[in-house]
């Protein structure tokens, strides 16, 4: 399939390029930017006057249900949601069900997103069997499978020992390992940020310190055992700090905040809206301050949606017995647009944070559009506004604290491959 | 101005406050936060006319006759739904009781499909008392526009009718509002009762409120919600002219939040000696059950500064009160 | 008739004669019991005139109104206070405007929950016509008929005076 993506801007921040430039796919893959190589004549031009065409975006979390709650949703939808957000690779966790501890369902999970052919899917295997923080998983076994890391997803390592071999075996082979700071303890069953809100609210509250105090766990153990960790969905201004002071003394750390905690706060529960219901939960203006500042100097490396789709019957409880999380796929790109522009920064910085700066995390040779390079593709109108609302999202997950609202940044077409998946 | 709605401050939309109708009536009562004082003022008046009626010998008025209140307690307590009971019966309404932990709930049915079958069965008003913070609120985003949900204790978010009878005892007490010093002792970080009460005072232009409790007992960012802090009983009793205790569970000392109930009783339990740091006609309050010898010593609760046994009385005429106002506002 | 075209009657004049009608009623079992707000203030006056050491209650009847349904509850209820025994005592209920009758018939509904009288009597200012029950005062001091626009208030000034009023309706 030969394709010409004319007049539109090309964005790719891996090669620093921002400018009017036409694209010219064949086979797979990028074969002329700017000009189109010999001979070259379309089967297919896209005109994409106005329209911003940049790399497929990176989603460094996004859970797509299979295996186990088809219930909430299915491979399908998620990837139909993906190709809608313009995301073309993501990461999931491992917290499936069966959990992603064996080769075998490892293969499985590729082999079925491979057939739907609608995003490349990389597994994050897990650090420990069924996740429960006592046995180390075959971790050469599973990155043969495909796996790209090893998370414990939302259910931490409680002894520290256990933590310390892990990320020790980890290093040995080079894996990274993608770890949520939360100390258990301190978070306590809490559902929302230890401030004002919950203690108005009544809520069970989650204090600042369960992130730093394992955070800085964490930290210490990457330095004591050499292994590269990647720090998921920071929530709090202190860990920001403690992140950029790690890089500075030369640790091997990144990590990346979710789309919705570059907005929201714990003001936006309100009356108990459930849909505010996120793990880590929505802290102070402060903290969110921190980490739209963070992700601006650089010391945080990457925004993902964290998408977690959620059944509506199980949003539709007391806050406390809701659902933890947020369907976000379809809003990764309208929000990290959002918080350029409020920020005062480039498109160019935004693109960066959904593209090359997660493939580098995640490993993988994606989020550019060089010579040569895999035509993953997103084109979008970052004028174009749209709402919010069930009927507009592809996701099996409605379950958004943005239903309702209208945001600029409207995805138009997707490549995957050089195939257009989606079109809007 | 009536607090009809609060703006979030980043999504510049009207969170329209779920209890009070388009033109400020109350339509549910779900929490004292954002309630009006006008609102509270009436439901307090309104109270005072259903004590005379207590001590007639017909203790019942027909103002909800032929309307139906269900008492939904999804958490257990015989004392609170039995206080409703009473009120909406010289109401002269009917009344129907559902403990749910004991029927279909714990079958799994859910909330919704509990309260679809309940008005069903035409309920007019529900009383809920629920484990879950928001419970309430939840309800009554859910339920028919012609339903009122009355708030009987959500989780540890608020308890309205339980503070709206203590500032109406108060008020029986000490008339000048704005010139009394109040202390709450106890457990305020899991109190319903406590954060309702401190709410019910701030709107009424209580001056001076103190809460007295070690600081693990206290929510992170308490004194946010307009209290001042205080570790130490003595001083912090010193010429109140309210002194309101709370209950400790017993849970409080599984969970490593305090060592002993005899050490609870030592620091912040209530003796008369400590009581005669307050004002010499200062009066104690009690949201009941007490434990005696826990937080509060017999001679103080059996004593004559104690109002706690009319509280009993007036929490039926406040309860009247609210289920008054609330079916008249349909 | 408008309003300009009506003479309202002297409300003072009004009180000596329903005192002057009531003083023969009064025996050792009467008690007087006014309606609020207006019932309350003429049964006042009137116990400085018919002997000041009757038994006197006050009814607010905002409970037994039959127009909760409709209007809600009265935003300013206030107390109801019988002090007596209400059983085998003859009750003259006070008013100061007779209508449609039906505060009375709350009035009354509200008195049986006291207690079972021997009798109640009614006794008003004004019977100002509109009755829409078979309930009527025994003693009243003036009979007029005011269309159902009209609202005829009793007002009290600052020396305790009375007189009426006249008002456009503002309920439809």
């Amino acid at each position: 399939m030969k394709i010409h993506i004319k007049n539109g801007r090309l964005i790719d921040p891996a090669n620093g390029i921002d400018s009017q430039h036409d694209l010219f796919v064949a086979a797979g893959k990028v074969v002329g930017i700017g000009r189109p190589p010999a001979d070259f004549s379309p089967n297919q031009v896209i005109d994409a006057n106005g329209l911003i065409v940049c790399p497929g975006l990176v989603d460094l979390s996004a859970r797509l249900r299979e295996p186990g709650n088809e219930y909430k949703a299915t491979l399908e939808s998620e990837m139909l949601a993906a190709a809608a957000g313009g995301v073309t690779s993501l990461a999931c966790p491992p917290d499936t069900d069966p959990v992603l501890d064996e080769p075998g369902l490892v293969e499985m999970l590729k082999h079925r997103a491979r057939l739907l052919n609608l995003a490349h899917v990389y597994p994050l295997g897990a650090l420990t069997r069924q996740l429960q923080g006592v046995v180390l998983t075959e971790m050469c076994e599973l990155t043969e499978a495909g796996c790209v890391g090893f998370s414990q997803a939302g259910t931490p390592i409680t002894d520290t020992m256990v933590l310390w071999r892990s990320m020790q075996y980890a290093a040995t082979f080079g894996f990274t390992v993608w770890l949520h700071p939360q100390d258990s303890y301190l978070a306590d069953k809490g559902v929302a940020h230890d401030g004002e809100v919950a203690a108005r609210l009544g809520l069970r509250p989650i204090p600042a310190a369960a992130e730093t105090v394992a955070l800085a766990t964490m930290l210490r153990l990457a330095r004591e055992t050499g292994a590269r960790l990647h720090v998921c969905r920071l929530s709090t201004a202190e860990s920001v700090d403690m992140i950029a002071e790690a890089k500075a003394s030369g640790l091997a750390v990144t990590c990346d905040v979710t789309a919705n905690h570059l907005h929201l706060t714990e003001y936006d529960i309100g009356y108990f809206d459930a849909n505010s219901h996120l793990q880590p939960p929505l802290r102070s203006q402060r903290d969110r301050d921190a980490l739209r500042r963070g992700l601006a100097e650089g010391a945080i490396d990457a925004v993902c949606s964290d998408h977690t789709p959620v059944d509506k019957d199980a949003k539709l409880l007391p806050f406390g017995e809701s659902e933890a999380g947020a369907t976000c796929l379809e809003l990764l790109l309208p929000l990290t647009l959002k918080w350029a522009s409020e920020q005062g920064l480039s498109l160019s910085d935004a693109i960066a944070s959904i593209t090359n700066r997660p493939a580098a995390i995640m490993g993988i040779k994606a989020g550019h559009l060089g010579l040569h390079a895999t035509a993953d593709i997103c084109i979008f109108d970052p004028e174009q506004y749209w709402k919010i609302e069930d009927k507009a999202l592809r996701s099996q997950g409605k379950n958004t604290p943005f239903t309702g609202m209208e945001l600029a940044g409207k995805v138009r077409y997707t490549l995957l491959e050089g195939n257009i998946i989606y079109k809007n | 101005m009536p607090k009809a709605c609060f703006t979030s401050p980043w999504k510049k939309v009207k969170m329209f406050n779920p209890q009070l109708t388009d033109d400020g009536k109350l339509k549910h009562l779900l929490t004292i936060d954002g309630l009006p004082r006008d609102i509270i003022t009436q439901i307090l008046d309104t109270a005072e006319s259903f004590v005379g009626v207590a001590e007639r010998e017909v203790k019942k008025v027909p103002l909800l006759r032929g309307k139906t209140v269900c008492n939904i307690f999804f958490e257990n307590s015989t004392r609170t739904r039995t206080t409703f009971e009473i009120a909406a019966k010289r109401l002269s309404a009917d009344v129907i009781n559902l403990n749910v932990s004991t029927s279909s709930q714990s079958k799994g049915e859910t909330i919704l499909d509990t309260i679809d079958n309940l008005t069903a069965m035409h309920a007019d008003m529900f009383v809920v008392r629920h484990a879950q913070s928001g419970a309430a609120h939840f309800i009554a985003r859910h339920v028919k526009p012609h339903i009122h949900v009355i708030n009987a204790g959500d989780g540890r978010h608020a308890h309205p009718t339980q503070a709206l009878l203590d500032v109406f005892t108060i008020r029986r007490y000490k008339p000048d509002m704005h010139n009394l010093r109040v202390a709450l002792v106890g457990d305020i970080l899991h109190s319903r009762v406590a954060r309702s009460e401190i709410h019910a005072l701030t709107t009424l232009g209580v001056p001076e409120i103190r809460v007295i409790a070690p600081k693990t007992l206290l929510p992170e960012h308490v004194e946010k919600i307009g209290v001042h802090v205080y570790h130490d009983m003595n001083a912090g009793l010193r010429d109140v002219d309210v002194v309101m205790m709370l209950r400790l569970q017993n849970e409080r000392m599984s969970g490593a939040l305090l060592p002993s109930a005899q050490e609870y009783f030592k620091t912040f339990g209530l003796t008369q000696e400590k009581l005669a740091l307050a004002k010499p006609d200062a009066i104690v309050t009690h949201p009941g059950p007490m434990n005696r010898g826990i937080e509060i010593d017999s001679a103080v609760a059996d004593g004559r500064q104690s109002v706690i046994l009319p509280q009993v009385t007036y929490g039926i005429a406040v309860r009247m009160a609210v289920m008054s106002i609330l079916a008249g506002n349909s | 008739m408008t309003k300009t075209d009506m003479a309202l009657p002297d409300a003072e004049l009004l009180l000596q004669r329903l005192a002057d009608q009531l003083r023969p009623a009064i025996h050792k079992d009467t008690a007087l019991v006014g309606i609020h707000s207006g019932g309350v203030w003429i049964m006042e006056r009137l116990l400085t005139m018919l002997g000041s050491n009757l038994p006197q209650g006050r009814l607010d009847v905002s409970f037994y109104r039959d127009d909760f349904g409709q209007r809600g509850l009265h935003q300013d209820t206030r107390p109801s206070q019988i002090p007596f025994e209400v059983e085998d005592r003859h009750i003259i209920l006070i008013d100061d405007v007779f209508y449609t009758g039906r505060t009375i018939r709350a009035a009354m509904n509200e008195l049986f929950d006291y207690g079972r009288p021997a009798s109640i009597s009614l006794a008003v200012l004004v019977n100002r016509g509109g009755r829409e029950l078979p309930i009527a005062p025994q003693f009243c001091a003036h009979d007029m008929n005011l269309p159902a626009g009209l609202n005829l208030q009793l007002m009290r000034d600052a020396q305790g005076l009375f007189h009426l009023t006249l008002e456009e309706s503002q309920d439809v």
